[in-house]
């Protein structure tokens, strides 16, 4: 016999190197070589700033890769995540070396305890909600098990109304603290790479391999399908909604992934951050044309309340309609309901 | 007995039923449409392991449970011979007087005391007797047999030995009391807000101390005593013993420190060391290969042992996947996750897996006491171990933007896997065959013989989940976590434990007391059960609810009891440890000989 591993430990160490070495070199270096040259940034996608870089850093130092993936699989139930599949190019900029001491930051992850960041700073683009959330997470979410980061930030006696970005702690979260509670340098630098996790837009048509065959009935969320929404007629919605009448999504779901984050499941707001749907003038107005108007275009006119983002490019007129029909007939609220058609024309007017 | 059969019936079609209900009442809220995903190939699968660890279970307690029958029986028959004597009492005439007359004179008969040894006085000339005694005791646990003969072994070696499990333990309860504060975060959130302790920063301490804390210093401890011992030679060098112990204890204490203080190496799972520290777990490694493998040069037997097979190419390979994965030059963008998937892959197979494997082919037949089943299907379980596992890291990543062909290749290779799991799994259970009153007669054997059942039900179910089917429900979910808990603990730890109970009592000469480590089994045995079920059965639901596409919070409230019940599976752990370092402890104490010093006078007397 040519090769006696049984007998000969140089020969049975030798093998067990070269062998295991070109495997590897076949299956990881050459792919991993293969995939980091052939890979340039999007037309449309920006590099990060240096105040991204050091969030993308503080990121990393606090391990938040054990929960929140960044990876849109290229699988309907991850539409949910993002515009369109990940591609290699989206990484482009952000999974380069760190520095002499540390890699490339491992975005991808393996496990989605949080959700997936992809798009985040679409989703969630209010600087005010993620100062809070990040404080406790529990203020604004309060199922949500994600850790409070309150070391990232300072408390001040009297802070500069100017130029430090004060945080409006609900009385339940403030741990009997005095003064104001202000966000550090890390805090802001951390808020400024996650508002900056934007999907870039590619030209091609965005496409996802569909849930298995068995679910494919499925394959639109349940979020949009016409399950029954509280307060629409949805017994007759099908036939009304062709006629542009009552929507079909469903307002509840809509509300509770997207709108609640802010202005809470219990329609309540948080105190001097994001204001109260309950017992609302706008929502209970018996003429719409503001509240659509808002959801359409953002808001920005309460004094001492953040910002609200335009929705217009995010929800399609059926699901504005059935959100707003959810405001309008939940917490004691008791406004009349409004049809597809109203929200249509409002967003002619826009345009 | 037909009362105990009758019972064991009943239960076993209690139990298909169960089998029947399960998957039904598990997924109620499961559509028509989604019903059909239980006829898929990878669910199937892994269902039907899941089963079979339950049903395992079930075969356990039923064995116990048939136990305690036969006790009541033995008294039914005692009842029935009560019955047969009022019987004869009832017969009438000579004969039974007869009969009576006799049973008299046998009954009011006496022993004199003499009748065997007649009327000498008793003397132990040959110093046989060790000791004697007059009292019975009921045991409530069942006893199991004790070491008859320690091993010699060099009290230099022995020291070695001894400090490597004895660190091993520690970090065993450091990192899984990290593992166990990690799991009640899921559970209460807001326990603490300091940056030290939180998740993102304790995760990674928890994996890293278990996986180059734990599990390899205990790995490379018994190795010390393995490379030695089949090849019939002397260890190479104690001292390089001595300072590859220091840099694996050096790289890991320094390597937790920095993570928690928030310098790690990028995030990706089992990489979190930043270089420099994985630098000095690497001469570590790299003396007790040296080490190992000048052992190996200079055996005295002419043939390698398989076991050093396995251990001298787990270090090898380790060696090189560290430098591979730690090399900068091909890790930007996608170039890192591709490594990282290659990483964390093979350093749970070719590091954690092949070493474990090739210790048991030397403790499994070392405590049955007989020799290994098939040589040769243990030589071809080492080269399709490397061939096959090399290739699956990439099925961490199935969907991601990395290369199709890549994530098909991972695939096709995982299921490739069957075949070095299930020679080994063979193997270890044909060398068990016609031993299994050994089983239940050994406090180490229970310890490897589920480590074999978790090998091949876990690797199964890792095989299982890496089809693009099973990735739909599974992948990014809980259902990941309890597999890597199935693997490192059910498999690895287990294994682990099994040796250290066969070794520690040989080589120190001091038994550990046998229902300490009964209760260091069940409890570890039954809170793994806990934590994996849990798990996969909550992370089976948050899959299906992903699927759905409710809104993500939902999903987070419903796996709430579920994370409940894992910090109880995990409790349950993390107690059995402590009883576990409790026992290291107890066969490390100084021995006061009060036994063996009266023996040796005595042996030492006779001989005068």
């Amino acid at each position: 016999m040519f090769f006696n591993f049984h007998k000969n430990h140089k020969e049975l160490l030798l093998t067990i190197f070269v062998m295991y070495a070109m495997l590897s070199i076949f299956i990881a270096v050459v792919p991993a070589i293969d995939v980091q040259e052939n890979n340039g940034p999007l037309p449309n996608e920006k590099d990060m700033t240096e105040q991204e870089r050091h969030g993308l850093a503080i990121f990393i130092e606090n391990g938040c890769v054990a929960c929140h993936t960044q990876q849109v699989r290229d699988i309907a139930m991850d539409k949910m995540w993002g515009g369109r599949p990940s591609i290699p190019a989206d990484y482009f900029y952000s999974k380069e070396r760190m520095n002499v001491w540390q890699q490339s930051p491992s975005l991808l992850g393996s496990e989605r305890t949080g959700p997936d960041l992809t798009n985040v700073g679409e989703r969630l683009n209010s600087p005010q909600w993620q100062y809070l959330h990040l404080y406790n997470p529990r203020a604004l979410v309060p199922q949500s098990i994600m850790p409070a980061f309150p070391f990232l930030f300072k408390i001040k006696a009297k802070a500069d109304s100017v130029r430090d970005v004060i945080l409006a702690v609900p009385d339940n979260f403030r741990r009997g603290i005095k003064g104001d509670i202000v966000a550090t340098q890390d805090a802001k630098d951390l808020v400024a790479y996650l508002l900056s996790l934007k999907q870039a837009s590619i030209p091609t048509p965005d496409q996802f391999l569909p849930n298995p065959t068995s679910l494919m009935k499925k394959e639109q969320p349940s979020v949009t399908s016409a399950s029954a929404s509280p307060g629409s007629s949805s017994d007759s919605s099908a036939a009304m909604a062709s006629a542009g009448g009552a929507p079909k999504s469903n307002g509840q779901a809509l509300f509770t992934s997207t709108c609640s984050l802010c202005h809470q499941a219990s329609g309540e707001g948080i105190k001097g951050a994001f204001p109260a749907l309950k017992g609302s003038t706008i929502v209970n107005d018996a003429d719409p044309t503001l509240h659509i108007k808002i959801i359409l275009e953002g808001y920005d006119a309460i004094p001492g309340y953040g910002v609200m983002p335009p929705f217009k490019d995010k929800f399609d007129d059926d699901q504005v309609a059935a959100i707003i029909n959810y405001e309008r007939t939940s917490w004691g609220n008791n406004a009349k309901t409004i049809t597809v058609d109203d929200v249509k024309k409002i967003r002619a007017t826009i345009k | 007995m037909k009362y105990s059969k009758d019972f064991s019936l009943s239960f076993g079609t209690a139990f298909i039923f169960l089998i029947m209900l399960l998957p039904t009442t598990l997924f109620a809220q499961a559509t028509e449409d989604q019903k059909e995903i239980f006829t898929h190939a990878g669910v199937v699968g892994a269902l039907v392991i899941a089963m079979l660890l339950l049903l395992l279970f079930v075969f356990i307690i039923t064995a116990k449970v048939n136990k305690l029958i036969s006790n009541a029986q033995n008294e039914k028959k005692a009842r029935e011979r009560r019955s047969l004597q009022e019987e004869l009492l009832s017969l009438e005439g000579k004969d039974l007087d007869e009969l009576l007359q006799k049973r008299r004179a046998a009954l009011l008969y006496k022993l004199k005391g003499t009748e065997l040894s007649g009327t000498a006085i008793p003397a132990d000339e040959k110093g046989i007797i060790k000791s004697a005694t007059t009292e019975m005791e009921v045991p409530f646990l069942s006893e199991k047999k004790y070491v008859k003969a320690p091993l010699k072994v060099d009290p230099g070696l022995r020291n070695l030995i001894m400090a490597f499990l004895g660190m091993a333990a520690f970090w065993l309860i450091f990192g899984t009391s990290v593992g166990e504060y990690l799991g009640i975060k899921f559970v209460s959130p807001d326990i603490d807000h300091l940056a030290w302790l939180s998740f993102g920063r304790l995760r990674p301490v928890h994996t890293n101390t278990v996986f180059y804390g734990w599990a390899s210093l205990a790995m490379i401890g018994l190795a010390y005593f393995v490379v030695p011992r089949t090849s019939n030679t002397k260890i190479y060098s104690l001292k390089m013993g001595w300072w590859s112990l220091g840099f694996f204890n050096a790289a890991v204490l320094i390597g937790d420190l920095f993570l928690m203080g928030g310098i790690n190496n990028g995030g990706g799972e089992y990489r979190e060391y930043i270089w420099p520290v994985m630098a000095l777990f690497a001469i570590g490694l790299l003396l007790s290969t040296i080490n190992f493998y000048k052992t190996i040069a200079t055996r005295k037997a002419s043939e390698i042992y398989i076991s050093n097979w396995y251990i001298l190419a787990g270090c090898v390979w380790t060696l090189t996947l560290v430098t591979i994965s730690y090399l900068p030059w091909y890790q930007n963008g996608l170039g890192e996750t591709v490594i990282q998937g290659y990483y964390m892959h093979n350093a749970v197979g070719m590091w954690f897996m092949t070493f474990t494997l090739g210790l048991m082919y030397y403790y499994l037949p070392a405590a049955l006491n007989k020799p290994i089943y098939s040589y040769s299907l243990g030589v071809l379980a080492f080269w399709t171990q490397m061939l096959f596992y090399t290739m699956i890291g990439s099925h961490h990543f199935i969907f991601s933007p990395l290369p199709w062909w890549l994530q098909t290749i991972a695939i096709v290779f995982s299921v490739g896997m069957f075949i070095p799991v299930i020679a080994g799994t063979t193997n270890f259970l044909m060398t068990m065959k016609g031993s299994w009153k050994a089983i239940s007669d050994s406090y180490v054997l229970p310890f490897l013989l589920t480590g074999v059942v978790y090998y091949f039900l876990g690797s199964s179910q890792g095989s299982f989940e890496a089809f693009r089917f099973t990735n739909y429900a599974w992948h990014l979910t809980d259902y990941t976590v309890a597999h890597s808990h199935m693997t490192m603990y059910g498999i690895v730890s287990f294994m682990l434990w099994g040796c250290i109970y066969y070794l520690l009592p040989r080589i120190t000469n001091r038994e550990p007391n046998q229902a300490y480590v009964g209760m260091h089994f069940w409890f570890a045995f039954i809170g793994l059960l806990l934590y994996e079920f849990s798990l996969m059965i909550g992370g089976t639901e948050k899959g299906l609810m992903w699927m759905e596409g409710v809104p993500f919070i939902q999903t987070v409230v419903k796996m709430a009891p579920y994370w409940l019940w894992r910090a109880i599976g995990g409790s349950l752990m993390l107690f059995s440890h402590f009883v576990f370092a409790y026992n290291i402890y107890f066969m490390f104490r100084k021995e006061k000989r009060e036994e063996t010093s009266s023996t040796d006078t005595i042996s030492e007397l006779s001989l005068a």
